[in-house]
């Protein structure tokens, strides 16, 4: 089996995605003849052709707009957003159109699309780069939320993304793009959506997180282990639907629960799980739930990056509160 | 000094304001029959537009934007249409979604606020009525795509206003339909008025047409009160789209002789003169003129075709307001293709009268 990197993973899923399904189709800035700026479509353009790999012109509006108006006519589209920073003009489009249009047409036209664009900090880009939308898109009725944090999550849940007969805003963290490799087979098999996946099973406390911020939470719960404490580590990767039964369940269990994001604060994801908790799981906890995030502010070019990022110190430090609480 | 570029947009009409020909009509406007036919739809629209405005006075009917005044545009282009190509439309268009197929009582139930009037029997290619101006474009150049790319032969005719011509999405939209020689048509209904904002605070252009030059792909201003106009220079567009020629702009002239929406008041903001003066340019009573004119209708022809026309609306105001509402579970169910388990407990909770709000978890 190929060890392959996050972004490799992805290109893996698109390319067998595209052979196996001719109503599949790539579409965005720069996604033909140089593969993407971070190279997830690299080769298609020879495989599949300009018909089904294509170049658009730099407009987000269109290329949002378009792949709603191509999956209505019951192709599979894939479009690209080179950065998150630039699709937010593309929320527009997924909330009042792409989420909406089973419903409004009572089943008749549905949007069978992914929009996939990387973002998260952490890799000293310029301004607007680093964002993190996952809320604004986690707010959205009709759409499903992917959040992939590994080479084989990736594949799987890309595959799955892509299949599935709703509009997926599919989420890739830029910073685990070529951070580490794992062993993915091209097997064709998609992961579940609408499910968390447990990647480390615990009794002391539940950490929850989804993106690039599970590759800092499961050194976390490594370092813990040394000292005889058991974290279950909870990957949410599809934020809406939200599967809260697999993390109550587990905050059952345990009775302690952090959960880590790198979005700022205010507002973010965390709070949804975090309110859950309160109104479903209140009965188990032994300690308040804690969210781990960045600060509310912008996003800092690269110098202040390390600061802003909850790295696995602010997370310690979180855990540690909440395992002494009571 | 070197000229690179040099282009001119040309202006269609065929009858003038009294119904005489200017010229000699088109092939597509030589059976009278035919346009006996189209002049009917029209009137019958109408007939139906007036019956919503009433509807909605009294309580019985939703917010509404009557397309009084666009009708020739309205049916000059969707019987430029085959069955199997895809309309996209705005709230303006009730009038094509008539000649479309859509049923009175789909469009009744739709603004009368019920879902279930989208899902149309007849057009099923059709896209829903799309409020948020100019984005629909951007579907319009999707759905072409598909279609090009499936071979299938049909156009996407994408509807707009003269404010829509505004927007971001507009011009990237005839920029990707040029860009890739999309089977598509752009038809701005040019009706001088976007809610408040008169036709030249939109646009320094001299015209809306040419808009489409800077796109790379034809554009062509009409009399959108001229049904033969309209409908030549629509056959036009959407048969060279259908052969591979590309997409086009029609830019059509007309005026909006009702107020935006029935919760507009648009003595506000424009001049009684101005509305009388368009009154004498509208399109049904050029087509009748012409119509009388050849002989191809009378007096007692418009008589029987009022009361037909009443009968129907009638029927269809009738089977609207017999209409059960739709059940609360119509909320959840065709929202995703199955419905979530984190949506269940929503769900259930919607169908349960008089539970405490104990919705279930995130959805
Ligand atoms: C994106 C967006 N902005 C604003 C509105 C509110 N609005 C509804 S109709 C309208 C004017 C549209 O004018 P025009 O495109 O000329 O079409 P008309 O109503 O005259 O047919 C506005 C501003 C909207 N629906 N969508």
């Amino acid at each position: 089996m190929p060890q392959v990197t996050l972004v490799e993973a992805v290109n893996l899923a698109l390319a067998r995605a595209m052979a196996d399904d001719a109503e599949v189709l790539v579409l965005g800035q720069d996604v033909g003849t140089d593969g993407g700026v971070f190279r997830a479509t690299v080769g298609l353009l020879e495989r599949f052709g300009p018909e089904r790999v294509i170049d658009t012109p730099l407009a987000e509006q269109l290329i949002t707009g378009m792949t709603i108006g191509m999956a209505a006519e019951g192709l599979k589209p894939v479009a690209e957003i080179q950065f998150s920073g630039f699709g937010y003009v593309c929320i527009d489009q997924i909330l009042n159109h792409a989420g909406r249009m089973r419903h409004r047409t009572q089943g008749r036209i549905s949007c069978p699309m992914v929009m996939r664009t990387p973002c998260g900090a952490g890799i000293h880009p310029p301004e607007h780069h680093s964002e993190s939308p996952e809320a604004m898109f986690a707010h959205i009725p009709g759409i499903r939320v992917v959040y992939p944090s590994s080479p084989r999550r990736a594949y799987g849940l890309l595959l799955a993304a892509i299949q599935d007969p709703d509009p997926v805003v599919f989420l890739e963290p830029t910073r685990l793009y070529r951070l580490f490799k794992e062993e993915v087979e091209d097997d064709a098999k998609p992961l579940a959506l609408d499910t968390c996946f447990t990647l480390r099973e615990g009794t002391d406390i539940t950490l929850v997180t989804w993106g690039a911020m599970v590759h800092e939470t499961l050194q976390v719960a490594s370092r813990l282990e040394q000292e005889g404490l058991f974290a279950e580590v909870i990957d949410v990767a599809t934020l809406r639907p939200l599967d809260m039964d697999t993390i109550l369940a587990s905050v059952a269990k345990t009775g302690r629960c952090v959960v880590v994001t790198e979005a700022p604060r205010s507002g973010s994801f965390a709070a949804e799980i975090a309110a859950n908790l309160a109104e479903h799981g209140l009965l188990s906890l032994f300690a308040p739930v804690t969210r781990v995030a960045s600060y509310d502010v912008v996003v800092p070019l690269s110098r202040l990056e390390a600061a802003y990022m909850p790295g696995t110190e602010r997370i310690l430090d979180a855990v540690r509160k909440c395992l002494a609480f009571g | 000094m070197t000229i690179v570029g040099r282009f001119e947009i040309e202006a269609r009409q065929y009858l003038d304001v009294q119904g005489r020909a200017l010229q000699t009509l088109p092939e597509s406007a030589r059976e009278p029959e035919l346009l006996v036919s189209l002049y009917r739809q029209m009137v019958l629209a109408r007939a139906f537009d007036q019956k919503m405005l009433a509807l909605q006075r009294t309580g019985q009917l939703g917010t509404f934007a009557s397309g009084l005044g666009k009708e020739a545009i309205d049916i000059g282009v969707t019987s430029a249409m085959r069955a199997e190509d895809s309309l996209l439309i705005t709230y303006r268009e009730t009038v094509a979604q008539l000649a479309r197929g859509v049923s009175m009582l789909e469009i009744l139930l739709y603004w009368g606020g019920d879902e279930r009037g989208s899902n149309y029997a007849v057009p099923r290619t059709d896209f829903p009525v799309c409020i948020t101006i100019a984005s629909h474009c951007c579907h319009a150049v999707g759905a072409a795509y598909a279609m090009k790319l499936r071979r299938q032969p049909r156009v996407a005719v994408c509807m707009i206003g003269d404010g829509a011509s505004s927007k971001g999405e507009f011009y990237e939209a005839l920029n990707g339909a040029g860009t890739w020689q999309l089977p598509v048509v752009f038809v701005v209904t040019n009706n001088q008025w976007a809610i408040s904002v008169p036709r030249k605070v939109q646009s320094a252009a001299q015209t809306l047409a040419q808009k489409a030059i800077a796109a790379g792909i034809p554009g062509i201003q009409v009399d959108g009160n001229d049904l033969v106009a309209v409908r030549q220079v629509a056959l036009e567009a959407i048969e060279r789209a259908r052969a591979g020629g590309g997409a086009t702009l029609i830019e059509a002239v007309s005026y909006r002789l009702a107020d935006h929406t029935t919760a507009d008041d648009a003595s506000r903001y424009r001049d009684a003169d101005e509305v009388a003066a368009a009154w004498q340019r509208e399109p049904i009573g050029r087509l009748r003129n012409y119509l009388l004119g050849i002989e191809a209708w009378s007096k007692s022809d418009e008589e029987a075709l009022l009361r037909r026309c009443a009968d129907q609306v009638q029927e269809a105001t009738q089977a609207y307001l017999d209409h059960p509402a739709p059940a609360p579970a119509q909320m959840f169910d065709q929202l995703y293709a199955s419905l979530p388990a984190a949506l269940a407990p929503q769900r259930r909770q919607a169908l349960a009268k008089g539970t405490a709000d104990a919705a279930g978890h995130a959805g």
